[in-house]
């Protein structure tokens, strides 16, 4: 029993149904991000103060992730084109640079997020906050490396705990701004996994229907990109949204 | 098949072609950002800039300018709903009752 209109289109919609299948999918992820965009928008407009998001979130190493993200799309593609031309070490050679692009997109991301979490604020009584990194860490008191101010090398202050109102790194905890923020870019980052994962199944075991079944391979690879696409696609919207705003 | 490759070959110009102004675009995105324009002016000018990257993506690398009828019908609903969804927000700004910050 052949599963049907997989390679061949449908006479009623042109298409095979795997393509259909995955732009309907697609369809409800707009709806899945349009849903945290638009609760994005809700908070920041509803709220009293916003930070830009160049002053809490680095702006030149995510502008290396989007070069990434684009570039992993090309390769992406190319290597569908490959298999079109019927250049089978091609398609290998494109399809593992898409897999390390987005490898190396993850290990950009971890390195943000790891930075998020060591970097802390300090809120006094009195209402003023101190963001830097913490030296030390005792019962009654703190020792924070403050951030440095007009690029004047900062000296270590001792903060005594009776005097803190709160403490946090920058977790999605510590405001609004960095709660949708983690929302944001964790939903796309397990996106970006869920990529990798079956781009590697295509690169590895699937590749063998390529000698038994080369167009219903073809078709897989196809569509496998287009979800890669809408993944970058997602990205070109979360930059400037997140970081640049 | 020389033909088909023949074909195969345009489209790999476009795809590089396609790259190049992504990569521009998005050079231009983050310098207008050190800009500091006023919030409304660089909301506009971010999303725009964006919408033109997602539409060269959308078009090019996932072939939506060659595509069917179905796929189309489909997208478009999509967007009604999307932008339903995203003018949701808005609602807020119905709200008779004074909310003081």
């Amino acid at each position: 029993m052949q599963i049907p209109y997989t390679e061949t289109a449908r006479a009623d919609t042109g298409l095979f149904n795997g393509k259909l299948g995955i732009w309907l999918f697609l369809a409800s992820e707009v709806m899945l991000f349009g849903a945290l965009f638009s609760t994005y928008v809700l908070l920041r407009v509803g709220a009293p103060v916003w930070p830009h998001g160049y002053t809490i979130l680095n702006v030149p190493l995510a502008t290396v992730n989007t070069i990434v993200l684009i570039t992993s799309s090309v390769t992406m593609v190319m290597s569908w084109a490959s298999l079109m031309m019927k250049e089978f070490k091609k398609f290998r050679m494109y399809m593992g640079f898409t897999i390390l692009l987005g490898l190396g997109f993850l290990t950009v991301k971890s390195l943000e997020y790891k930075a998020k979490f060591v970097h802390y604020g300090v809120t006094l009584h009195d209402g003023t906050e101190i963001t830097g990194h913490l030296e030390e860490k005792a019962d009654d008191h703190i020792v924070l490396l403050p951030d440095s101010q007009d690029g004047q090398q900062p000296t270590a202050m001792r903060i005594e705990r009776s005097q803190i109102q709160r403490l946090s790194n920058f977790g999605p905890w510590y405001s609004t701004f960095l709660a949708i923020y983690f929302t944001l870019t964790g939903l796309h980052g397990l996106h970006v996994i869920g990529g990798i994962i079956v781009n590697s199944y295509l690169w590895t075991v699937g590749a063998k229907m390529w000698k038994t079944q080369p167009k219903r391979f073809t078709n897989r690879v196809e569509i496998a990109g287009l979800y890669w696409h809408f993944v970058d696609l997602v990205w070109i919207f979360l930059f400037p949204v997140l970081y640049l705003l | 098949m020389d033909a088909h490759t023949e074909d195969i070959k345009k489209h790999v110009r476009v795809y590089v072609t396609v790259f190049v102004a992504l990569m521009f675009l998005t050079l231009v995105t983050v310098t207008v950002s050190y800009l500091h324009l006023s919030v409304g002016v660089a909301i506009t000018v971010a999303l725009t800039i964006a919408a033109i990257k997602a539409s060269l993506v959308a078009s090019y690398f996932m072939h939506l300018i060659s595509e069917k009828k179905l796929i189309y019908a489909t997208l478009i609903l999509t967007a009604v709903f999307f932008v339903a969804l995203m003018s949701l927000p808005l609602s807020h700004f119905l709200d008779p009752i004074q909310y003081h910050h």
